[in-house]
Formats: C-alpha cells, sequence, structure tokens
C-alpha cells in the first residue's frame, strides 16, 4: 500500500487542489477540534463543581436540633430537642448504615489558646474521632483524636496547620503543651484541610473532655455521620429510620420536621451528578453532531472528487489501470487529508484545553480530555470519511473507460 | 492478432433498442495498417472501443493475440490493454496536471516500472516522437500536433502488440495531421500493428487497408492505392 510512487500522486493531487483540499480539511479540523473542546469543557465544568464539594464527606447526613412544632402523646409543642451521648451510642449501636460517626459539643465562653507568651484566638470543636472522615482531614504529623482520648477523658488536642503557624512558627508542636480557655492540653497531631484556610484554623479535642471540663455535661450538639457505598436510596431508607428513632426517645411525632433537622449532601451531590449526566449528554450529542457534519462535509467532497476525476479515471483506466488501483487512490487521498486534518483538530483542540486549564473560575476548573477519545473520534471520521467516498469511488472504478473520457 | 467472428452490440436508450453492430467479421494480421471508415453512427467507434476492451459486446467472439476477450473482468480487462494496446484518441486524453514526461510514463505506472526508469523510458520515447526538449512541458504549453505526438508516445511506451487510434487527427489542421500520420507509418514500419478509425480519406489513404462500415456491417474492405503501389 505504501509506495513512494502513490504517494507522489496524492501529494501532486492535493496540490492540485488546494481549495477542495482545504475546505475537507478545515471540516475534519473543526469536527475535531470542537469534540475536543466541548469534551474538555465539560469535563472542566464537572471537576468545578466538584471542587466546590471537596470539603465535606459528600455521603454524610448531618442531625442537628430543633424545637416540636407539633403536639405530640400530650406533650405541647414548643419543646427544645436536646442530643446526648445516649443519642451517639444509640446511632453506633443501632445502625449498620452508619460508617464514621461523630458527635459535636461547641465550647462557650473564653476559647483563647495559648503557648508561651502567645494568646490567639481559634476555633475549637470537641469531637469523636469519626470526625476526621466527615470533614476530610488529613494528617500531617501525629495522630488524630481516638477512642482511648474519649473513654479516659485526656487532654489532648489536634491542631490545624495556620494554628501550627501562628502559635509554634517553626518550632515542632508535638509533644507541646497549649492551653485553651486555661486549660492545658497536650498536642498530639497537626492536620491540613481541603476546606481552605479557615477549617485550617481549629482545634480538635475529644468531645467527652470538653463535656466534662467545661461543662459537666452529657450534650451533644450536633450528631454527623457517614453513610459508606450506600445508594441514595439506601440513604433515604436510613434517614428516615434515624428520625424514627430519635422520634422514638425524644417523644415527637415523626412527621416534625423541625424537631430535629437531617441533612444529606447526597441529594444535592446526586442532583449535580444528573446535571453532569446530562451536560456530558449533551457534549456528546453535539460533538458527534460535529463528527457528523464533518462526516458529511467529507463525503461531499469525495463526491465531487470522483465526479471531477471521471475523465481522468477513464484515461488512467485505458492506460492499464485496475479498479483498485482508482479506488486506492481515491481513498487513500480521501485517509491522508482527513488523518491529517484531524490530527491539526486534535493538537489545535488540546492546545485550547491546556491554555484554559489554567483558568480558576468558579464551578470550572482544570478541563482535561482523554486524548484517545480525540484519537477514536479521527480514526472514526477517518473511516467514515473513507467509507463515504469509497461508493462513488467504485462506481468510477467501474465506469466504462470511453464513457468517462467523454465527459 | 486480430480476429472477430460474428460480433454484435446493440444500446438501450430509453425505449429505443439501437443495433449498433450487426455481425462483424474481421481479421487483422500482425503488422497490418488499417483504417476503418465510416459515416458517424456506422458504428466505427463502437466496433474501436470493442477491440480496445474498453466496451463489452454482446455475441460473436474476439480473439486478440490468440486470447480470446470476453467476459473479462475488469482486472484482467486493464491488463490486457496494459500489455497489448496502445491508445490514440481525438482528444489525446492527456492529464493536464502532469508533465509531457510524466504522461508519457504514466502506462508504466501501472506495471510497477521503477520511477527512475520511467522517466529514462519516457524522455526516450519522447524523443522518437521529436519532443524530448518538451520533457518538463504541461500540456497545455503544447500545440495540439504536439500534444498528440505526446499521446502517440505514450501509447507506444509499453510496446504494445497494437495501436488503436480513435480520430487521431480529427483536431488537427491538414499539415499537422500528416504529420501525425508520418509517425503512424513510421511506427507501422517498425512492426506494430496500427488500426485508426477516420472519416477523412486522405488520412485513411496514408494506411494500408481500409474497412468501410455501414450501418453496422462492413460495407467494403480492401488495400489502398499506396500499399497496392508498395508491392
Amino acid at each position: 500500500m505504501i509506495d513512494f510512487d502513490k504517494w507522489q500522486e496524492i501529494l501532486s493531487s492535493i496540490r492540485r487542489h488546494p481549495m477542495r483540499t482545504a475546505l475537507t480539511a478545515l471540516g475534519v479540523f473543526w469536527g475535531i477540534f470542537m469534540l475536543i473542546i466541548l469534551l474538555g469543557a465539560g469535563k472542566g465544568l464537572q471537576n468545578g463543581v466538584e471542587y466546590e464539594f471537596r470539603d465535606d464527606a459528600i455521603n454524610s447526613i448531618w442531625i442537628r436540633r430543633g424545637v416540636t412544632s407539633i403536639p405530640y402523646n400530650g406533650l405541647p409543642k414548643g419543646r427544645s430537642i436536646s442530643f446526648s451521648n445516649e443519642d451517639y451510642n444509640m446511632l453506633a449501636e443501632s445502625f449498620d448504615g452508619v460508617e464514621h460517626l461523630t458527635g459535636r459539643y461547641y465550647l462557650s465562653g473564653d476559647q483563647t489558646a495559648s503557648y508561651g507568651d502567645k494568646q490567639l484566638s481559634f476555633n475549637t470543636r470537641s469531637v469523636h474521632p469519626g470526625h476526621q472522615y466527615l470533614e476530610n482531614t488529613i494528617m500531617m504529623s501525629g495522630r488524630y483524636i481516638n477512642d482511648t482520648d474519649i473513654e479516659e477523658f485526656r487532654k489532648v488536642a489536634v491542631i490545624g496547620k495556620i494554628v501550627q503557624q501562628d502559635l509554634f512558627g517553626e518550632e515542632d508542636p508535638l509533644g507541646k503543651e497549649i492551653a485553651i480557655g486555661g486549660i492545658v492540653y497536650k498536642v498530639v497531631g497537626t492536620y491540613r484541610d481541603t476546606g481552605g484556610e479557615n477549617e485550617m484554623r481549629t482545634i480538635y479535642i475529644p468531645i467527652s473532655t470538653a463535656q466534662r471540663v467545661y461543662a459537666g455535661t452529657n450534650e451533644v450538639h450536633q450528631i454527623m455521620f457517614t453513610t459508606g457505598d450506600l445508594s441514595i436510596e439506601e440513604v433515604k431508607q436510613l434517614e428516615h429510620e434515624v428520625r424514627a428513632a430519635f422520634a422514638r426517645r425524644h417523644e415527637f411525632d415523626v412527621e416534625d420536621r423541625r424537631a430535629i433537622y437531617l441533612s444529606s449532601a447526597i441529594e444535592e451531590f446526586q442532583r449535580f451528578n444528573q446535571l453532569f449526566a446530562s451536560i456530558r449528554g449533551f457534549v456528546w450529542f453535539v460533538g458527534i453532531g460535529s463528527i457528523f457534519a464533518g462526516i458529511i462535509g467529507v463525503s461531499n467532497i469525495m463526491l465531487i472528487v470522483v465526479k471531477d476525476r471521471t475523465r481522468e479515471i477513464g484515461i488512467r483506466k485505458a492506460l492499464g489501470a485496475t479498479p483498485y488501483s482508482i479506488v486506492s487512490m481515491i481513498l487513500q487521498e480521501a485517509i491522508v487529508i482527513t488523518a491529517v486534518a484531524g490530527y491539526f483538530g486534535l493538537l489545535a483542540g488540546v492546545g485550547v484545553i491546556s491554555l484554559l486549564s489554567s483558568m480558576e473560575v468558579d464551578f470550572f476548573r482544570n478541563p482535561r480530555v482523554d486524548i484517545w477519545v480525540g484519537v477514536v473520534a479521527t480514526i472514526v471520521l477517518v473511516i467514515a470519511g473513507a467509507l463515504a467516498g469509497l461508493m462513488p469511488a467504485m462506481k468510477a472504478a467501474r465506469i466504462h473507460p470511453i464513457e468517462a473520457m467523454r465527459t | 492478432m486480430i480476429r472477430l467472428n460474428n460480433i454484435k452490440k446493440s444500446y438501450q436508450t430509453g425505449y429505443n433498442h439501437l443495433e449498433v453492430l450487426k455481425g462483424i467479421d474481421l481479421s487483422i494480421q500482425d503488422g497490418d495498417f488499417v483504417s476503418i471508415m465510416g459515416s458517424s453512427g456506422s458504428g466505427k467507434s463502437t466496433l474501436l472501443n470493442i477491440l480496445g476492451i474498453l466496451d463489452e459486446y454482446d455475441s460473436g467472439d474476439y480473439y486478440l493475440n490468440d486470447v480470446l476477450i470476453k467476459d473479462l473482468t475488469q482486472t484482467d480487462a486493464a491488463r490486457y490493454r496494459n500489455q497489448f494496446i496502445g491508445f490514440v484518441f481525438q482528444s489525446f486524453n492527456l492529464l493536464p496536471f502532469k508533465s509531457a514526461w510524466e504522461n508519457v510514463a504514466l502506462p508504466l505506472y501501472y506495471q510497477k516500472v521503477d520511477r527512475q526508469l520511467r522517466k529514462e523510458m519516457a524522455i526516450e520515447y519522447l524523443a522518437n516522437v521529436g519532443l524530448a526538449d518538451w520533457a518538463d512541458h504541461l500540456p497545455t504549453q503544447l500545440s495540439g500536433g504536439q500534444q498528440q505526438r505526446v499521446a502517440i508516445a505514450r501509447s507506444l511506451i509499453t510496446k504494445p502488440k497494437i495501436i488503436l487510434a480513435d480520430e487521431p487527427t480529427g483536431a488537427l489542421d491538414s499539415k499537422t495531421s500528416h504529420e501525425v500520420m508520418e509517425l503512424f507509418q513510421k511506427v507501422n514500419q517498425e512492426g506494430i500493428t496500427v488500426l485508426i478509425v477516420t472519416h477523412e480519406n486522405d488520412i485513411a489513404a496514408m494506411t494500408k487497408r481500409i474497412i468501410r462500415l455501414r450501418d453496422g456491417i462492413i460495407e467494403s474492405e480492401g488495400l489502398t492505392a499506396s500499399a497496392v503501389a508498395s508491392r
């Protein structure tokens, strides 16, 4: 197939019809180019939205206290519901769907943190070990709060990157003691968080310690848990069961939406996922459309090429060209043009995408395109162009030389 | 060289069934120089196309070089054309985007001859028709007579058994026509069979034998005066 003479024939034919070649090439180039841009932009949009969700575990359920709004069992409305360690234990023991579980107890009063002669104000959260997974906390050194800390009411603290920088500077904080509201804690770990600077201005301490030291209570302000890889239906079912369990324990109507607040990110995430699915579908629809337009363009040009060259084909046949040599001459020209144009479309598309990737806009981030999609699209276009040319080329190869030469 | 037995050919045009050749019996010997004459519609071009394996016939037998040319595949037809036959056309039929030598070399391309050898042979054959200095010119840069000489060089380069020429002087003035005919005579003297279709008597007179067609049959057949004289 690949012989020098044939390439000479193809190149001379391409040179002979620069306009026709340019138009064919442009159609193919544009089809591939647009497909790459569309796919890349679609991916960028998806990455952007996923980035917005990066902080918290997306499969988490948050339970907050509320006030009853419906009288129940002879109890009046307007009762405040509050949570305790027992609620936490109930969730831990009775629900299989609960993966990582934590409560939060909010400190009141003075929370000034001090180390040496530095005194700074940070946000302090008292939590269970499971909290690490709910906030996507990433340990940099040492360890997170563990079960023993909770059981033994240890005075230990895990500090964020910003806290570490502000209090300790270059010093290694592990094993050092800091005071929070006058109580001394030993630093056992440092962390960072994908959720941004604010999340790294937080100090985590064991919830049991906080409850005992600051208030002498077993109250919990908020409970959160993750649901592992449960499906959205299973999560909804779990939500329903959890609500029912709380309604029984705290004696409120299970239909009372204000007694406690259950919220999960999964529905919102699911909505975005559906949005992505439709965007992806749309992108593919348009992309395939542009490829299709390219194919039609190539087919059109091929028809014209064959018609244009009927006389030439007749002469060549009279001089001894076989039908095969005629068909392969026409097809190879089409394949060379579409392949080269498709390749440049691919290059240009990827180039534009990489220019866009430096852009940081809300909900648009890091557009990428699977290069193989582009390669496959180019190959499809080349094959389709060849097939489109095959019919007229075969017809032309069958034509009687005499008729061809009369045109 | 060529033997035709009762060749018939008809065309279907719309509702009309047009019988163009109504039974042609003909034999042409090696080294002959024949002209086929006849008014338009007599079937002479159709006969030439059948002889050139450019068209098929309905019934009868056609032997070329003792090979029965019947129901050939396109590929076989192309091979026989390339091996046995050289064509010269009224409208020259040179490829306009190729230089004179490239046009002459084209049949060798289909014989898979090496490019360098093709070029050498093409220039040699162009020299034989007196156009050595025009090898790199495009057909549009040549006169009609020169183009036809390029076409003749192209028809000769495969060393065919027979040259088939369809009105080779039809587009040329009489002086150039005679030059082209002299070229054909030279080719014929080298032993190649030449068959031309023409409607000009003075052109036919330069051949050795004249076959007259009329309404699809051979009306008469005879040696030309010059052929008789040369005997």
